[in-house]
């Protein structure tokens, strides 16, 4: 029942082979035997998972289940939740319990959900390591010395280790996808604009995107499914009719045309990565796909682009956490110049302070025009180069990570190496495409690898139907680190 | 050199609160007097993960101001962040308009003095964006520390600014005054400055007479009419004594103190913020399509200067009468009441009655025209018995003072009961007026007397006994007619 894909928990709680109250506890039970190794939660909600359950047993009873009524999954830290704590993965909001719920959490509560906790992450989803976490690193079930990537590690690793057959995170340079490359499980961040960003806490608000995490792409549609639709109270949010995720999934592969951008393929990605994913490829062209080369001439761009446009929002952003009203407030402090500057100092940690004073530094006047507007000119050439690559293939292909996996504290002396973790993934964002990565074999030391697949707007169900026939003809996705069985 | 040698310049930066139900980006009430925070949603109170989603209500008021003062109602504009710490902004950012405001240009004609020294002059505007209010800090109910009420924060304001156009603090007013006027005609504000619905800051400098404009110094929140003149004028003798002192003036923001009357320094240009602006990256472009714009436009009101001219053409009302009828809505609508009950062949008497004896008891009484205890019906009712001569217009005075009081009732026909009870219908049978007449005369026989020699004054006197034995009652022009045919006889 633990590794068990969604479908399959969907018949055993139908056919009552097993209630949601049981299903729920052997999660639960998961969780606080290998929570103490992995840090993968911030809260376990017990009380509020058994009661979500317990309504979720009585719904399948009167014959009203959905496709999610009684499966349990984690959410991110990041979402607000209702009575229960949201920290953010900061101290800044280390006492802070939201008194209300996402717009993706209730949904997912509506179609009978059942929230097991909240997940470990980097502090305001600034990061690539989840070392950025004011409660420790989650870690990488796969080596407990390494990290699971970020900035939704939390969630990655509950997925990965099977302490949650499902997921929600966010992604806004990359934080679903790395993670869960790193992690050997299946992550999607769908096209901006898809999912509400109402209730999720903000870190770079034109960027962030809800996504999904699951051992698969037919668990990600479903849980993707669930948690998409327009939204009035994000202005933001797209207006477009409901989709089913899943409706594409076994369409085959012929004639599915991949653009291999040039510059992925180039130095700077691991020998191990470049294996595996070679190898992924073959496997699609067997499948019936062609693979074509093409060019994003604008990608290197995209971490500078992203270092300036997403510190800015985030100063802008993380001025609301002042002490005033919510959240830590020094103990002691003169006046009020006083009181902000403490509380801040203390409640933040480094990687945010550095962002908030990058982001401060670039709208200063008289920097504003060379940076933040230039990067904005950036991001439309970024978005221009994919909507030029799209005229010659389908879908993109390439590594979600240069890496795999590094040791916990590898790299946290020098940001920048950090911070370029990230290129693969962050000129998604940029150009506000939907993403996904799927498992595509391990590297060395037996660490995963992720398969990026890079759709046009709204092409989630295409990248997802990829995905799926790919995993319907190997196992990379099956496989469990054996510590966590 | 005196202080002739300067030229004043003003320009006016004006914060209308405009009067939707809820606030700007949330749907939390406007309404103004309610306990602390309890008008405050989640977005107000800027909790984590909330998103500002835009009042369309908010935007239909800007282009109705925008139409108002035949400006462009920008088809494209920008709502952009302030960012700036203080306890009343709870985002840490204000929502506002920078480079693309949703108003831009337009103007409006004043009439600034009074009598033959009054005069009109078109004032330019720059601009006028929409925004929101920041909550209010209470300093004083708490002991060591200070409160805060959101319950302000998040309501639409519109914040109009003008070119440095106005010369004197009398300008500046006049223009002040005529955009309450106007923004209270068109409905998006209610102008209550008290409320703080209307607050205005004054950009004031002065400069030799065609020489380059002077450095200015901002007035902030200015809440009523006489503290604008009494804040300008302090200011722009302060700055003309600095000068001539051989000092210079500092860019700076300075605050009135309407106790002492004077202005003072509350931040030097050094001190002033880096708002960082950029584009709220949580709001889509303000994107108004030409279609809605014809909507608002087809719902506008009448405006007053298109009022005023009808008024001159249809009603043969003098162009200073029109002006003063229009200077607001309430009086226009008051004066339009009366005359559509009256009948048009009377609108220059109600203008009279609306200009004069009613304005005079209102100021009098310190009452808005919207709350006179005399209504457009029973005002009406009143003209029309003066015009059809059943009372004269010294007995409509009592009458006026009758209905003021209530008596007559609250009916229409109220001046009628009046007339009828208290017996003042004016006396029109010459026969009746004959006979009091002659009683008069005999009963002054040295004005008679003196009449005769040649004092006109002793006639005046001798209507003025007919008046006075008639109780005010007798028709003075046929009082006239009689005695003089009397004593010419």
């Amino acid at each position: 029942m633990i590794n068990a894909p969604l479908s399959e928990l969907r018949r055993a709680l139908d056919a009552r082979q097993i209630s949601a109250v049981e299903l729920a506890t052997l999660f639960l039970d998961r969780i606080d035997a290998a929570n103490p190794a992995l840090n993968a939660f911030i809260t376990v909600d017990r009380e509020g998972a058994l009661a979500a359950a317990h309504a979720a047993d009585e719904r399948i009873a009167a014959g009203r289940a959905g496709p999610l009524t009684g499966i349990p999954l984690a959410h991110k830290d990041v979402f607000c939740t209702e009575g229960v704590l949201t920290t953010c993965g900061s101290k800044m909001l280390g006492n802070f319990v939201s008194p209300y719920d996402a717009h993706v959490v209730t949904l997912l509560k509506n179609a009978g959900a059942v929230g097991l906790g909240k997940t470990n992450m980097d502090e305001f989803a600034m990061g690539s390591s989840n070392e950025n976490s004011h409660f420790g690193p989650a870690r990488n079930p796969w080596d407990t010395a390494r990290i699971p990537g970020g900035s939704s590690g939390g969630s990655a690793v509950a997925v990965a280790a099977r302490l949650a057959p499902i997921a929600t995170g966010t992604d806004t340079g990359g934080s679903v996808r790395q993670p869960a490359a790193m992690t050997g499980v299946t992550g999607i961040k769908p096209t901006y604009g898809v999912c509400s960003r109402y209730g999720m806490v903000a870190y770079a608000s034109s960027l962030d995107q809800a996504g999904a995490f699951g051992a698969s792409a037919a668990d990600c549609a479903a849980l993707l499914t669930a948690m998409a639709g327009f939204d009035e109270r994000d202005s933001t949010s797209l207006e477009r009719p409901a989709e089913d995720y899943a409706r594409d999934l076994d369409k085959p592969l012929t004639g599915l045309r991949i653009g291999l951008p040039k510059e992925f393929f180039g130095p700077g990605m691991a020998d191990d990565v470049r294996a595996a994913v070679d190898a992924a490829l073959a496997e699609y062209r067997k499948l019936g796909a062609t693979t074509v080369e093409v060019s994003l001439p604008n990608a290197k761009l995209a971490i500078p682009a992203y270092y300036v446009i997403a510190p800015a929002e985030a100063s802008s952003n993380l001025s609301r956490f002042d002490g005033v009203r919510y959240g830590h407030r020094a103990a002691e402090y003169g006046d009020l110049a006083d009181m902000y500057q403490k509380s801040r100092a203390q409640g933040f940690g480094a990687e945010v302070k550095r962002r908030i004073l990058v982001g401060t530094y670039v709208l200063s006047h008289g920097y504003y025009d060379a940076y933040y507007l230039k990067a904005q000119k950036l991001r439309r050439l970024i978005a221009q180069d994919f909507q030029a690559a799209f005229q010659h293939c389908d879908v993109i292909a390439g590594p979600t990570s240069p890496t795999t996996a590094w040791a916990i504290g590898e790299k946290s002396e020098d940001p920048v190496q950090m911070y370029l973790s990230d290129i693969y993934t962050i000129a998604v964002n940029l150009a506000g495409l939907p993403g996904l990565s799927h498992p595509a074999g391990f590297g060395a030391g037996d660490l995963p690898v992720g398969l990026q697949l890079i759709g046009d707007y709204f092409a989630e169900g295409r990248l997802l139907n990829a995905a799926h026939r790919f995993q319907q003809a190997t196992d990379w996705h099956t496989r469990r680190p054996a510590a966590f069985a | 050199m005196s202080r002739t040698d300067w030229e004043v310049v003003i320009g006016l930066e004006v914060h209308a609160q405009l009067n939707t139900a809820s606030k700007i980006f949330s749907a939390a009430s406007t309404a103004f007097g309610a306990e602390a925070n309890r008008q405050a949603s989640a977005v107000d109170i800027a909790l984590p993960g909330v998103l500002p989603v835009l009042n369309r209500g908010a935007v239909e008021r800007a282009i109705r101001f925008g139409l108002a003062i035949g400006a462009t109602v920008a088809p494209r504009s920008v709502f952009a962040r302030k960012n700036y710490f203080y306890p009343d902004l709870p985002k840490g950012y204000q929502i506002s308009q920078f480079e693309l405001p949703v108003v831009q240009g337009g103007a409006i004609t004043i009439r600034v003095g009074e009598g033959d020294k009054a005069y009109e002059k078109t004032v330019t505007l720059t601009r006028a964006h929409l925004e929101e209010d920041a909550g209010k800090s209470l300093h004083e109910d708490f002991h060591g520390m200070s409160g805060i009420d959101l319950n302000r924060a998040g309501t639409p304001l519109l914040e109009i600014v003008s070119e440095p156009d106005m010369r004197s603090s009398a300008e500046a007013v006049a223009y002040a005054r005529a955009l309450h006027a106007l923004v209270r005609w068109i409905d998006i504000c209610d102008g209550n400055m008290q409320e703080g619905s209307f607050r205005c800051d004054a950009n004031v400098s002065v400069r030799r007479p065609g020489g380059p404009l002077g450095t200015r110094r901002e007035i902030k929140n200015l809440n009523s009419f006489r503290f604008l003149q009494q804040a300008i004028d302090f200011e722009v003798q302060w700055q003309i004594d600095t000068l001539e002192d051989g000092g210079k003036i500092q860019q700076a923001t300075v605050l009135f103190d309407p106790d002492t009357g004077e202005t003072r320094m509350m931040r030097s240009k050094e001190d002033a913020h880096d708002y960082r602006y950029f584009p709220d990256p949580d709001l889509l472009p303000l994107v108004i399509e030409p279609a809605w714009i014809a909507r608002v436009q087809g719902e506008m009101p009448e405006l007053p200067g298109a009022m005023k001219a009808r008024f001159v053409e249809q009603l043969g009302l003098s162009a200073y009468d029109a002006t003063t009828l229009t200077a607001s809505k309430e009086v226009a609508e008051y004066f339009q009441a009366t005359v559509s009950a009256a009948g048009q062949a009377l609108a220059k008497l109600c203008a009279n009655w609306v200009m004069g004896d009613l304005a005079a008891r209102l100021n009098k009484a310190e009452l808005d025209i919207a709350d006179s205890p005399v209504d457009p019906a029973q005002l009406a009712g009143l003209v029309r018995r003066i015009a059809d001569n059943t009372i004269s217009n010294n007995i409509a005075r009592k009458v006026f003072e009758a209905l003021w009081n209530g008596e007559g009732g609250t009916e229409a026909d109220a001046a009628d009961r009046v007339i009828d009870a208290q017996g003042l219908k004016q006396v029109t049978d010459s026969g009746a007026i004959e006979a009091i007449v002659e009683e008069v005369l005999a009963a002054n026989q040295k004005s008679v007397e003196e009449f005769r020699a040649g004092k006109e004054k002793a006639f005046n006197a001798l209507v003025g006994q007919v008046m006075k034995a008639s109780k005010g009652k007798a028709n003075p022009a046929q009082v006239n007619e009689i005695l003089r045919s009397k004593l010419g006889g």
